[in-house]
């Protein structure tokens, strides 16, 4: 199923460490993400899987090692990594969509001021997205304004708009009530299938099996094991990994 | 009341350096404040030390010491201000401006930070998220500090009559001073002056906040 175009991987993670004070919270990760592929990070509650994913976009600094995008190092800070961070979507937990914004200035946003598109074109193409979303009918709302599940929605129509090489989703259905998850996943589910690249950090097996190409199991800051998800999920190599899936499979 | 109608042209012109001196003032502490209030969030240290060593030193200096320095200690250095009332905005808007810096920065770390690492996540930069994402939300939580700020500084103003600037608290003086008869009456047209400045401007603070107030 994985497809293995040549060249260099779209992301690349080598050697990469990081530590939070004492904490080791990122240790020796190696991990390369092709174009197209879809690598489900799961692992216990601490072990490092928020701050892989935010060192990506570096929204996290890394202490020691090397995270390359597309071939291009990560640089610094600065405007170099603002025009870097806008071909990587993320998707938090917590929507953090732009409270004092209406959901289609949310979507219109980034291409407007980052990509510097004309008004007009952007809100065409956020009309699309909210669309395929499912959320059109809400465009001219406030985020608070809609259900936790629409705000999830709209937030990842946000990071499409921007075209993104790669997206980021860290745990983008916890938040949410169950009857809400679902609508999240499906998008998500679409997406995969229409070729995008994601880093996804959740606990949902039915989406992992259903979309990933690979999933990443996380333990103590390290990389465990790695492995297709009927693999895993049936037959799990590490102490650690059958350990942690018989906890989330009583649940 | 005929005394009130005597003195009409020297209380009108008073009661407009006030005015202007309040509001020249107002405008250059809010720039300031705001430029400060960036800096000290910023990522970069120096900024931020150098807009917290600003703050400090003003929010901890008697606002006449200020004044003695810009109108007189300048001069050592042979620099001086076009006029009286320029040297007065100056060192109203520079004392000003540490406490809008203030307001803001508090303001700006009730916004959660989510929103400033989403801003980031789509690719503004640290001014543009600042400017398109946080400071709004800011803006909206600072409305009541930065109203007592102003009204604070409108009352600040009266600081100028003793350098020679002839606002309200000047003229006070000066129709003491001729009419010790008619004192009641003098304090009465001075309060008065201040009032009709900062009382419109608590309930225009008042009316903002309900306007701006954002739902979460
Ligand atoms: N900003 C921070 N400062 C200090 N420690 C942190 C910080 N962020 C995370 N940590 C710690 O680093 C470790 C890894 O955190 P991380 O959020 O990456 O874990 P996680 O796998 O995403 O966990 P969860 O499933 O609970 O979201 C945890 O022990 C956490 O307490
Ligand atoms: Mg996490």
């Amino acid at each position: 199923m994985t497809s293995r175009p040549n060249g260099e991987p779209l992301v690349r993670l080598s050697g990469v460490n990081k530590w939070f004070g004492d904490l080791h919270v990122l240790q020796d990760i190696d991990l390369s993400i092709d174009r197209g592929e879809v690598v489900v990070v799961i692992g216990p509650s601490g072990s490092g899987k928020s701050t892989l994913c935010r060192t990506i976009n570096r929204l996290e600094g890394v202490d020691k090692g090397e995270i390359t995008i597309d071939g291009e190092r990560l640089p610094e800070e600065g405007k170099a990594l603002a025009r870097l961070r806008a071909d990587v979507g993320m998707v938090f937990q917590s929507f953090n969509l732009f409270a004092h914004k209406t959901i289609l200035e949310n979507v219109t946003l980034g291409p407007v001021k980052v990509r510097r598109k004309a008004r007009a074109d952007a809100e065409r193409r956020a009309r699309e997205l909210l669309d395929r979303v499912g959320i059109s009918a809400q465009a001219d709302k406030y985020p608070a304004q809609l259900s936790g599940g629409q705000q999830q929605r709209v937030a990842i129509a946000r990071a499409l708009a921007m075209d993104p090489k790669v997206m980021l989703f860290d745990e983008p259905t916890s938040a949410l009530d169950p009857e809400m998850i679902n609508e999240v996943l499906e998008v998500m589910t679409s997406l995969a299938r229409d070729g995008m690249t994601m880093v996804v950090v959740t606990h949902e097996m039915g989406f992992a099996r259903r979309a990933a190409n690979r999933v990443v199991f996380m333990d103590g800051g390290r990389v465990v094991e790695t492995a297709t998800p009927e693999d895993f999920f049936t037959r799990p190599e590490s102490e650690r990994a059958k350990d942690f899936l018989s906890k989330i499979l009583n649940h | 009341m005929q005394f009130l109608i005597d003195n009409f042209p020297l209380l009108r012109s008073a009661f407009l350096t006030t005015l202007s001196l309040a509001v020249a003032s107002g405008l250059f502490a809010l720039v300031l404040g705001t430029i400060l209030a960036g800096m000290r969030v910023s990522p970069a240290p120096t900024l931020r030390g150098l807009a917290t060593f600003y703050v400090e030193v003003f929010r901890n200096t008697p606002l006449t010491v200020v004044f003695f320095f810009l109108f007189f200690g300048i001069v050592e250095i042979d620099l001086q201000f076009p006029s009286r009332f320029i040297a007065a905005v100056a060192a109203l808007g520079l004392y000003t401006a540490a406490f809008v810096a203030e307001a803001l920065r508090s303001g700006i770390n009730a916004v959660p930070t989510g929103q400033a690492e989403a801003a980031r996540a789509i690719g503004l930069d640290f001014g543009q998220s600042l400017r398109t994402v946080v400071l709004p939300q800011a803006f909206r939580t600072v409305v009541p500090p930065l109203g007592n700020v102003w009204i604070a500084l409108a009352k600040n103003t009266s600081i100028a009559a003793g350098f020679a600037v002839t606002d309200l608290t000047a003229a006070l003086q000066r129709l003491a001073n001729v009419n010790a008869d008619q004192i009641l009456m003098v304090f009465f047209a001075i309060v008065l002056g201040y009032l009709v400045i900062t009382l419109p401007s608590a309930w225009a603070f008042r009316a903002i906040e309900t306007r701006v107030a954002i739902v979460r």
